[in-house]
């Protein structure tokens, strides 16, 4: 194990590097801790105008609702505001993008990645361009047309933005996988009588799924998290969550309900809590496989 | 996919060399429930017959990319004939809102960059030696800060920095001032906008080095020690040369992102004191006044800019094409 | 969140009674599809529409924050997505440029509808849309503090500032001024406001030429810097949301606020002690020595398309008469806007807003460049608050930005 040979040290250094964990563990969490203990209280009392520890006291909560948590953030934001329709929208969302990006891509990369012509080079950098453009700007272009054809509102359209906006990442990520796969092996495969695609599918498939894995993780953050798209293309009744919790901080002229917001966003990064702990050692496990180069 | 790649890219580039047509103005007077009033409107069908005729709207070739609202270039040459000192230029060139932009974006992203890529190296290290059962938990909350929407991520740290927050009210004890606002004044908002980009990006950077570091050749880690190196010198001849693929993979990845730095100035609110070009662009998009060819003149510009940024790391991976081809 | 509570349980109390409404509406069939902003009063309005769907009839409604970005694109084409807009004043003008709304009096006079002539806006003689509610900026201030300071509630904003200076000698308040100063659409309405009390005029002598940069310009940035000083320092980046929250905490005793927030505010749910009872709702401030209110007039109102078939133009003409028949009003509903609705009694609510009315503020332009000169002030002036530039420079930078901005946009002439 690597561990024992770099674990060999001495006290003070690794006091040193606890200490430090420590530290940055406390960076990385305290704002979501906080946020999930804001979460039971009332938009004053999380907001603190007055004094931050009422965030802790929660002294307004108390005397709003008799106590000093309450739930009526979660009440108003699933029950009232039916944010769970925002859940199974997102969920389609993510299926659906990461099913899609990952089959585009491991075949387009597979293909790039096994062909030597420079073209594959020039898609590769276009791809790289596209990505480099901001994504507000093909927004804000994609509308007119899609409203023309009447394919606005709907998920499915919003599906095919997405994967298009991610696909350069996910062609450069697969690609650096696969040229660390060496051709020998889907020779071997071929010689053994496979054609092209059982090659494929039968060796080289199995032995890329850390990095598909990998890949398909940072597909799914990118079909979550995203505002831009989702805010601009979906109709109301389709929104994801992201759109939907902006929705709850209201406009310049009408008051929105901020601890909607604050309960659907504890909400929303709780499936992702899940799905790192369960994808976890699949992430780590799949970039040491690819060991992903430029 | 060709569809979605190369027509975007040629119509932003289209736009970005047109502009509107002339609108044709009537007066007439308008009534609403507070009385009428003479005002200006746009004549429909005028307007509509010059636009049937060609709908890209008037060419305009380069205009767009030299006026004011992006490389200025008269009212940069009047600055330069008019300025005494290297100072009052900067003063001059930095009121104009493109150049503006690329001086908070190119600040950012390379001063955010190598800071996350050290900080992501060092917690890579540090979590490496961790003991095995540890691992998984301070991995998984190692990664919060990358998972959570950043609209949504910078709103919490918005709220929590304010004067009277937890951090506010923390760092106001802490440098025992108590009218110190990280809201109130530029420097402290661009820091503020840094370290919120690091905390953010590092572990992106931590999870693809802790990934590197457990396939460390472990024979050449352990001849390094019986020769007797250090510590630092096995970090710094087996580790870093070992994971450096991974370094440039990061970087290209973060460069780009970095930017198109955008979020944390919507969240936080701070177009007053630091502006980037991706927020320029939304500036034009957004409401009711959408300029098209001036976001598709920025766009460019930042696709420009990606490019040039990222020319090392394209010219190094086209050398490597160029020798398997 | 009762206010949403309620708006929700009003939606549903109109569901319910849909049948009944459906054979009101008299709409015989065609599609409505309505696109507008989204708060109480017109989640209740697009409610109200929706109620009349039924055999034939297809009504949906997309109330969303974003329906400024949406609804040029949503409107055009040869057949257009969206048949209603609901607009308000500046939010008109992009669809009123481009030809997208059609005008209703074809529709007025076959279907009538039970509204009053003063809700009809007309430009150029032609009913365009038809009004329901109006809204304006204006003050509202803490009657104990200000009496506990001796101080006469205040009516311009010099008087503001006098009392504000008062307050932060006594100690009272450390920033007892807000207004949503943060950069961006924010500062620069509240530009136009002030520049509106002091007697200017945005563009000269109506051509589109900017006139901003004069003594009228100086004036209003100063008196804005004068009232920054009695704000939190944070004001560049303190949106309405922000104050509001300020305000309900008990730390500011005078702000510039909009009338259709102040229902929630006197409410008093969620707010510290002593905060609510003390809440009065002033009329608008003027400056400067002027007689015109330093403030402008808003109303939110439908419009249908133009590119729709007339089927579809009369189901929607007809759910939307509708949704906004007197009879919707309710004790529930009066409290969600300033409506302009007969049988709409005025709630404490709104009496800011009747006092700003009353006092003939304008109403905020309606000219179709004048957008961008919003966007223009919105970008520059926080150079000038944050103590980098001085007026006549903010200014002069105001001008050279809305001129690039305008001639992009095909304003003739620049």
């Amino acid at each position: 194990m690597t561990s024992s040979v770099v674990e060999n040290k001495s006290f003070s250094l690794r006091f040193i590097s606890t200490l430090f964990i420590a530290f940055w563990l406390m960076i990385a969490a305290f704002p979501f801790f906080w946020t999930f203990w804001g979460s039971f209280k009332v938009e004053l009392d999380f907001f603190s105008k007055e004094n931050w520890t009422n965030a802790i006291t929660g002294v307004r909560t108390l005397s709003t609702h008799g106590e000093a948590f309450t739930g009526a953030g979660y009440e108003g934001a699933w029950v009232q505001e039916e944010f769970w329709k925002a859940v199974i929208n997102t969920a389609l969302v993510c299926l659906f993008v990461v099913c899609t990006s990952l089959t585009i891509g491991t075949l387009g990369a597979y293909a790039l990645s096994r062909s030597g012509f420079r073209y594959a080079f020039w898609l590769l950098i276009i791809a790289l361009i596209f990505r480099a453009m901001p994504p507000i700007t093909l927004v804000a272009g994609y509308l007119l047309p899609f409203f023309e054809w009447g394919l606005w509102g709907k998920l499915s359209t919003t599906i095919v933005v997405l994967v298009a906006i991610n696909q350069p990442f996910t062609l450069w990520m697969l690609h650096s996988f696969f040229q660390k796969i060496p051709k020998e092996l889907d020779e071997s495969a071929m010689v053994d009588g496979c054609t092209n695609f059982q090659a494929f599918r039968y060796v080289i498939l199995p032995v890329m799924w850390p990095g598909v894995i990998t890949t398909g993780l940072f597909s799914f953050l990118l079909a979550y998290n995203d505002f831009v798209v989702t805010a601009l293309l979906l109709s109301k009744e389709n929104q994801t969550m992201v759109p939907k919790i902006a929705g709850f901080l209201g406009t310049t002229q009408t008051e929105g309900n901020v601890m909607f917001a604050v309960a659907a966003v504890v909400s929303a990064t709780f499936p992702l809590f899940v799905l790192v702990m369960f994808f976890q050692r699949q992430i780590v496990s799949g970039l040491t496989a690819g060991a992903v180069k430029g | 996919m060709l569809l979605f790649i190369f027509l975007p890219i040629i119509s932003v580039v289209t736009q970005s060399l047109h502009i509107e047509h002339e609108q044709v103005f009537v007066e007439v007077e308008n009534c609403d429930f507070f009385g009428c009033k003479k005002s200006t409107m746009v004549d429909v069908e005028a307007t509509a017959a010059i636009k049937a005729e060609k709908p890209l709207g008037r060419f305009v070739g380069l205009e767009n990319y030299f006026n004011r609202s992006h490389f200025a270039s008269s009212e940069l040459a009047q600055a330069w004939r008019t300025t005494d000192s290297f100072g009052e230029f900067y003063d001059q060139v930095y009121n104009l809102p493109l150049y503006r932009a690329i001086i908070f974006t190119l600040v950012y992203t390379f001063t955010v960059t190598p800071l996350l890529i050290i900080l992501g190296f060092i917690i890579a290290i540090a979590v490496n030696s961790l003991h095995q059962r540890l691992k998984g938990l301070v991995i998984f909350f190692s990664l919060l800060p990358m998972i959570v929407t950043p609209l949504i991520g910078s709103l919490i740290l918005f709220w929590m920095i304010d004067s009277r927050g937890i951090i506010g009210s923390f760092l106001q004890q802490f440098f025992n001032d108590p009218d110190l606002s990280l809201k109130a004044s530029t420097p402290l908002m661009w820091i503020t906008l840094m370290v919120y980009g690091v905390w953010h990006s590092a572990p992106f950077a931590f999870v693809i080095f802790y990934a590197g570091l457990q396939t460390l050749p472990q024979d050449t880690l352990e001849s390094a020690m019986i020769d007797g190196a250090s510590r630092w010198e096995r970090i710094r001849y087996v580790v870093i040369p070992h994971i450096a693929p991974l370094v440039t993979f990061v970087a290209l990845i973060q460069l780009m992102d970095n930017f198109r730095v955008l979020e944390p100035i919507v969240g936080f609110n701070a177009s007053a004191h630091a502006t980037s070009l991706s927020s320029n662009i939304l500036n034009d998009l957004g409401g009711e006044s959408q300029l098209f060819a001036s976001a598709a003149t920025t766009s460019v510009i930042t696709i420009l800019g990606v490019v040039v940024l990222l020319s090392p790391v394209l010219y190094r991976t086209w050398r490597d094409w160029d020798r398997k081809v | 969140m009762n206010k949403v509570l309620r708006a929700s349980l009003i939606a549903a109390g109109l569901m319910t009674s849909s049948v009944a409404a459906h054979a009101a509406c008299g709409i015989e069939g065609g599609r409505v599809n309505i696109i507008g902003n989204e708060f109480p009063a017109i989640q209740t309005i697009g409610a109200g529409a929706v109620a009349c769907a039924g055999d034939g009839v297809e009504i949906t409604a997309n109330l969303t924050k974003e329906h400024k970005e949406l609804q040029v694109p949503g409107l055009s084409g040869d057949v257009a997505e969206y048949t209603v807009a609901i607009v308000a004043n500046s939010s008109i003008v992009p669809l009123m440029s481009n030809g997208l709304i059609r005008p209703l009096d074809d529709l007025i006079a076959k279907h009538g509808g039970n509204f009053g002539d003063n809700q009809k806006i007309t430009i150029g003689g032609k009913t365009m849309a038809i009004g329901f509610m109006a809204n304006a900026q204006h003050l509202v201030y803490r009657k104990d503090i200000l009496a506990d300071a001796g101080i006469e509630p205040p009516t311009t904003y010099e008087e503001v500032l006098a009392a504000s200076k008062m307050l932060k000698e006594k100690g009272a308040m450390k920033y007892p001024f807000g207004a949503a100063y943060a950069a961006g659409w924010g500062i620069a309405q509240e530009f136009n406001n002030m520049f509106i009390g002091m007697g200017g005029e945005f563009f000269k002598d109506s051509t589109p030429m900017p006139n901003v940069n004069n003594e009228k310009g100086i004036a209003t940035l100063e008196m804005m810097k004068a009232m920054t000083t009695q704000m939190n320092p944070d004001f560049l980046t303190l949106n309405n949301n922000e104050i509001n929250a300020e305000w309900k905490a008990g730390n500011v005793a005078m702000m510039q606020m909009w009338g259709s927030r102040a229902g929630p505010l006197l409410a008093g749910e969620e707010t510290a002690p002593g905060v609510a009872e003390n809440t009065v709702l002033a009329g608008p401030l003027t400056a400067g020595g002027g007689s015109i209110p330093a403030t402008t007039l808003w109303w939110d109102g439908f419009t249908i398309a133009t590119n729709i078939s007339d089927e579809d133009a009369e189901a929607s003409y007809l759910a939307m008469i509708n949704a906004i028949d007197p009879s919707i009003m309710n004790d529930e509903v009066a409290t969600q806007a300033v409506w302009m609705i007969e049988g709409y009694e005025p709630t404490p609510a709104s009496a800011g807003v009747f006092a700003t009315i009353n006092a003939g503020a304008q109403p905020y332009p309606m000219i179709p460049y004048n957008t961008h000169l919003h966007s223009a002030l919105g970008e520059e002036l926080p150079d000038f608050f944050s103590g980098n530039e001085s007026a006549e420079k903010t200014l002069a930078d105001v001008e050279a930005a809305y001129m690039v901005k305008a001639r992009e946009a095909g304003v003739a002439g620049l």
